[in-house]
């Protein structure tokens, strides 16, 4: 993919068709990023109507952050809700992408299964989280159900047991997301070119072995955006848990999410509590996003 | 439909009759006699002689005092309202006599339109948005700038506690204007200096809602004097929680259900110099609470939520709760079939505590360029006898007035209903035709709010939040009571403990 | 789960294999539209009924709760129609900005590529809470408030989308084949609209749908934004009915306006599905 000699004149083209993105993000996005930086240096905010600071203030910040451990805490719970999320997702997504695909299977009605997976992101989380709260109510429509198959005898508090209040979390992110992942990775099926596969079946391929040796390798670029978009939204996990529990991270905080945290510190228009904490996540997303890069071989194609 | 069809027809004829009058002359809070209550009380019937009333009103009116009259020339043409729901501005379109509607967020007060600002409370949006607003209020122009604002009593000293609102006395409002309002509903909105920032057509008392039935089952005798006996303080209320518990009852849906009662009677401030202090009468909420838990007398659901609102209905096998007359009203399912409301099955009684739930309160912004007008505003919402009564037929509100609210409670003031034949004294269906405004009258009559701070939404949202932790074994009361203070210090930095 | 499946294949006929996925579908169907279910019956439901707690069954108060709905005062069907200029010409925007960019990025070398690029993933990863408060000042500032502009604008530098976009065109959009345009003459800008567009139709209908959604289902920067009643979204309307006074309060009127506000994206969504699930189709029937 070389054109060096050639490719020169055409090359201002790249700049014009970047112009549009980076005039939009750098009004609407890159000096508020800026600010959320400078901020973290500073004592600033809200009290009641009353401004306190801008004073600087150092490392202040983020020395209270680490001292106070909070922010380990809520780190793992954000990574444990991801995994809890995340693995499960991508596993339905594959194995559904991988039948869709199978053409020995031949699945009917798949019109109407594709269709129907992605639903659920089409309610709101509030309204979502709305129904859930009456399902798994102490006395609501699943304690019933449970307590007349005699599975248990008491209402069980979904909501007040750690373990419990974490798996409706993530089952219900998973339930709203894997829709989402399978689609792209669909889409990413589609750009496959066919050939491979019938190539594959002339040689007498199985599907798992089409699967694993054919699909997954092509699908790389978009698994790669999968668990990168999936990692950041993940730590960036804010209103299912939010509108769970209510804002409180119940209980005792072993559902409260890094930006539910930070949300906390908006409610004082706290901007340098937050602007400290922005910045510890983007470090712990860039982090862990150069992890999958490194482990998935991606970032020598980079630039 | 009927009811708001009515309420338009009746507003437009009580404007062509202050037209008929003389112009737009507004009346003063100084008249009122019975005379023109029962007037007042009558127009709900028919349109007719509602504008006669209004008529005679206005002319007698303007021919008394012609000072407290409507906007002034120099005064702003925009009258610019912030507020979260559509509650005053009903409250206005149906008994506001000049206002007249022109949209659902525009109307007219003569030649000045008004602007209706309504941001939901999600997300804290209201308070951000306004917050936004008043900080730039000094730069906007004229007719940009706030005028009036609604506040909610959990965060009303934040700003209250400002140079922001204007203190009701620079409007040209005086002490004896307000001499019928209730002391609590002004406690809410005076400022650390002592000066009145803010007032309420409403009160909110709240008494003791129980179930009849049970109390018949349980206790023998539905009387609601009787069963005071049994829920007299907080120690005989906890006995008597035993006693239900083993009849089958929880005495109470919530344990949320009686914190405003404790924090409503609390002898300290949340935050004294910066320092964050639990008062002995919430942490007495916190180990009768427990001990209730505990005991699987009652539960921790949030309000508001389904397992809360379970005792609604006899099947939920809640004995009471504590509440104000518009939760009996109007958030108790008492117009579904099969709700222990419909059936008129609640009986009131005052309970261990006075307290108070909910209401509104009006603020001026400091800046405004219609004074004249928000003072009429007030005036005319907030203390007008005829008005007020008016609200409490209509709209079944608890008004912020004892001349109207002593009159109705004794009976001496009869009210007719739309629909209704005749008059008849003040009950209540769902109370089993029991007239419970006197209750609601001594419950809040005793009550003192001296004790509010600025820092009381954040400090007792994140209370109830972490002792829930505590009463379901999740944390001991020290974990907990640290989860409280490390949550009060994120939301409110500058604060320790 | 993979391993499993692995074993399966091998171990087990196409007949069981078929009855496991069917049966895998089904649940995982009746998981996606139980929501649906739920959320029509409580349509159905008064205000009182709904208190009393979960019941499978509708009731009969929709037409109630929906003609309280349209004969309230809150501007319903302009909320609906605020919705669809702002997520669909969100959606337009951003998709085609972002393809944009991609292409940038995927066909040129140019000098600061090195650095744009890994600029635009760094930008992916800073959590948009933090920043929409600057943004609001910064929108208060230019005098936007209560203008659709700040809603749809920003659309344009989607660096989530960018990135998927990125992926996609290297798994699936050959340098050659814009190679072979140059020689038959087409412009850039001309390769660009009428080749690479419609090359990535289905990873556009798929940014699309997401972006559009999310846009439908944004309440937290409109209702910074929107004050004027007639410009307001539906889900500030929802908030708003959702905050409505004791006197009005009504859940039966706030799940009608949940449905009534999910029925357009279905419609948007089912459109737009059609481009994916007919290509995979299309792709298996030739595999």
């Amino acid at each position: 993919m070389r054109r060096k000699s050639k490719a020169v004149r055409y090359n201002k083209w790249g700049y014009i068709f970047l112009l549009p993105f980076i005039t939009v993000y750098v009004v609407f996005q890159l000096i508020p990023m800026f600010t959320t930086i400078y901020n973290s240096f500073f004592e600033n905010y809200m009290s009641g109507l009353t401004q306190v600071g801008p004073n600087f203030v150092g490392l202040d910040n983020y020395k209270s952050l680490f001292v106070q451990g909070d922010i380990w805490v809520y780190t793992k719970n954000t990574l444990v809700l991801w995994i809890l999320c995340f693995v499960p997702q991508i596993i339905l997504s594959l194995l559904l992408g991988a039948w869709f695909s199978d053409t020995r299977l031949h699945l009917k009605g798949q019109r109407f299964f594709k269709t129907v997976i992605y639903l659920p992101n089409l309610i709101m989380a509030s309204a979502f989280s709305m129904l859930f709260f009456t399902l798994f109510s102490d006395g609501g429509p699943i304690n019933s159900l449970l307590m007349q198959i005699g599975f248990i005898s008491e209402p069980y508090k979904f909501l007040s047991n750690a373990g419990s209040a974490r798996g409706l979390i993530a089952f219900m992110n998973c339930l709203m997301w894997f829709g989402n992942t399978t689609i792209l990775l669909m889409a990413g099926m589609m750009g496959i070119d066919t050939s491979l596969f019938e190539a594959s079946e002339v040689d007498g391929a199985t599907s798992t072995q089409v699967f694993f040796r054919i699909t997954l390798p092509l699908l790389k670029p978009i698994l790669i955006y999968v668990m990168i978009t999936s990692l950041i939204g993940g730590l960036q996990l804010f209103d299912v848990p939010q509108i769970l529990t209510n804002g409180t991270g119940d209980p005792m905080r072993s559902t409260m999410t890094l930006i539910m945290f930070l949300n906390k510190h908006l409610f004082s228009k706290n901007y340098g509590m937050a602007g400290a904490l922005s910045v510890l996540l983007f470090i712990i997303t860039a982090a862990l996003s150069l992890v999958i890069f490194k482990v998935t071989g991606n970032d020598k194609r980079k630039g | 439909m009927k009811k708001k069809l009515l309420s338009v027809l009746l507003s437009a004829a009580m404007i062509s009759g202050i037209i008929a009058g003389c112009g737009n002359n507004a009346t003063t809070p100084a008249d009122t006699s019975t005379a023109q209550t029962d007037a007042a009380a009558d127009d709900t019937q028919t349109p007719e002689p509602a504008a006669d009333a209004a008529a005679d009103d206005t002319s007698a009116d303007a021919a008394a005092d012609d000072t407290a009259d409507a906007p002034a020339a120099d005064e702003g043409k925009v009258l610019n309202i912030y507020c979260w729901n559509e509650e005053f501005k009903t409250r206005i379109t149906d008994h506001y006599p000049d206002y007249t509607e022109v949209d659902a967020t525009h109307g007219t007060i003569g030649d000045v339109s008004v602007v209706w600002n309504i941001t939901p409370n999600d997300d804290n949006a209201y308070q951000n948005n306004l917050d936004a607003t008043l900080l730039k209020q000094a730069d906007a122009a004229a007719d940009d700038k706030i005028d009036m604002f609604l506040i909610e009593a959990d965060y009303a000293l934040k700003y209250v506690d400002t140079d922001y609102t204007m203190p009701v006395a620079d409007l040209g409002i005086t002490d004896a204007d307000l001499s019928k309002q209730y002391q609590y509903t002004k406690d809410v909105v005076t400022d650390s200096n002592g000066v009145l920032k803010g007032l309420s057509w409403q009160g909110c008392p709240g008494v003791m809602f129980y179930s009849r039935d049970v109390a018949k089952e349980v206790f023998g005798t539905d009387d609601p004097a009787e069963i005071q006996n049994y829920v007299k303080d907080w120690d005989t209320f906890n006995e008597t929680a035993a006693t239900l518990k083993d009849a089958g009852y929880s005495i109470m849906s919530s344990v949320n259900d009686s914190y405003r009662v404790y924090s409503n009677n609390v002898s300290s401030k949340w935050v004294t110099d910066g320092v964050i202090n639990i008062d002995d009468n919430i942490m007495k909420w916190v180990d009768d609470s427990k001990e209730l838990v505990d005991a699987g007398a009652t539960g921790t659901h949030d309000l508001w939520s389904d397992d809360w609102s379970k005792g609604f209905y006899p099947e939920g096998k809640v004995f009471a709760y504590f509440g104000p007359a518009w939760l009996v009203n109007f958030s108790m399912a008492a117009d579904t079939e099969g709700s222990i409301g419909y059936n008129g099955g609640w009986g009131a009684t005052e309970g261990p505590q006075g307290f108070f739930w909910g209401g509104t309160w009006i603020c001026a912004a400091t800046g405004t360029d219609n004074a004249g007008l928000i003072k009429d505003i007030m005036l005319k919402m907030t203390t007008d006898d005829d008005i007020m009564t008016d609200i409490v037929v209509k709209d079944d509100d608890f008004v912020n007035n004892s001349t109207v609210m002593d009159a109705l409670a004794s009976g001496e003031k009869k009210v007719q209903r739309e629909g209704e034949t005749e008059e008849h004294e003040y009950t209540s269906k769902i109370l089993g035709g029991q007239n419970p405004l006197q209750m609601y009258i001594n419950g809040v009559a005793g009550l003192d709010l001296s004790n509010l701070s600025s820092y009381d939404q954040g400090c007792n949202e994140e209370f109830q939040h972490a002792m829930k932790n505590y009463f379901e074994g999740n944390a001991t009361k020290e974990e907990a009571l640290d989860l409280f203070y490390k949550s009060v210090v994120e939301k409110y930095p500058e604060l320790t403990y | 789960m993979i391993s499993d499946h692995n074993e399966l294949k091998k171990g087990l006929g196409i007949h069981t294999r078929r009855i496991i996925a069917y049966t895998v579908l089904i649940i995982i169907s009746f998981l996606c539209l139980f929501w649906f279910y739920v959320l029509f019956i409580n349509a159905t439901r008064s205000n009182g009924e709904l208190q009393s707690g979960f019941t499978p069954l509708p009731s009969g108060n929709l037409m109630t709760n929906w003609k309280n709905l349209v004969h309230g005062t809150l501007p319903v069907w302009n909320g609906l129609f605020n919705s669809l200029i702002i997520s669909g010409l969100s959606a337009v925007l951003c998709v085609y900005f972002s393809t944009m960019t991609a292409y940038a990025i995927h066909a040129y070398d140019f000098a600061l590529k090195k650095f744009i690029y890994p600029f635009i993933l760094m930008i992916m990863m800073i959590p948009t809470q933090v920043t929409a408060l600057g943004f609001i000042r910064l929108v208060d500032r230019m005098k936007l408030e209560d203008s659709f502009i700040p809603l749809i604008i920003p659309a344009v530098a989607a660096p989530v989308t960018f990135f998927y976009m990125k992926q996609y065109m290297e798994s699936s959009l050959p340098l050659s084949l814009i190679e072979a345009a140059r020689i038959d003459g087409s412009g850039e800008f001309h390769t660009f609209n009428m080749i690479v567009l419609p090359l990535m139709k289905p990873a556009i209908a798929v940014q699309a749908i997401f972006t559009f959604v999310s846009n439908w289902n944004n309440y937290f920067t409109p209702a910074l934004i929107l004050h004027e009643d007639k410009k307001k979204t539906l889900p500030i309307l929802i908030a708003q009915l959702r905050a409505a006074d004791w006197l009005k309060f009504d859940m039966g009127q706030v799940y009608v306006m949940i449905a009534f506000s999910i029925f357009p994206v279905i419609i948007v969504y089912l459109i737009l599905s059609r481009y994916i699930v007919q290509g995979v189709a299309l792709g298996s029937v030739k595999g």
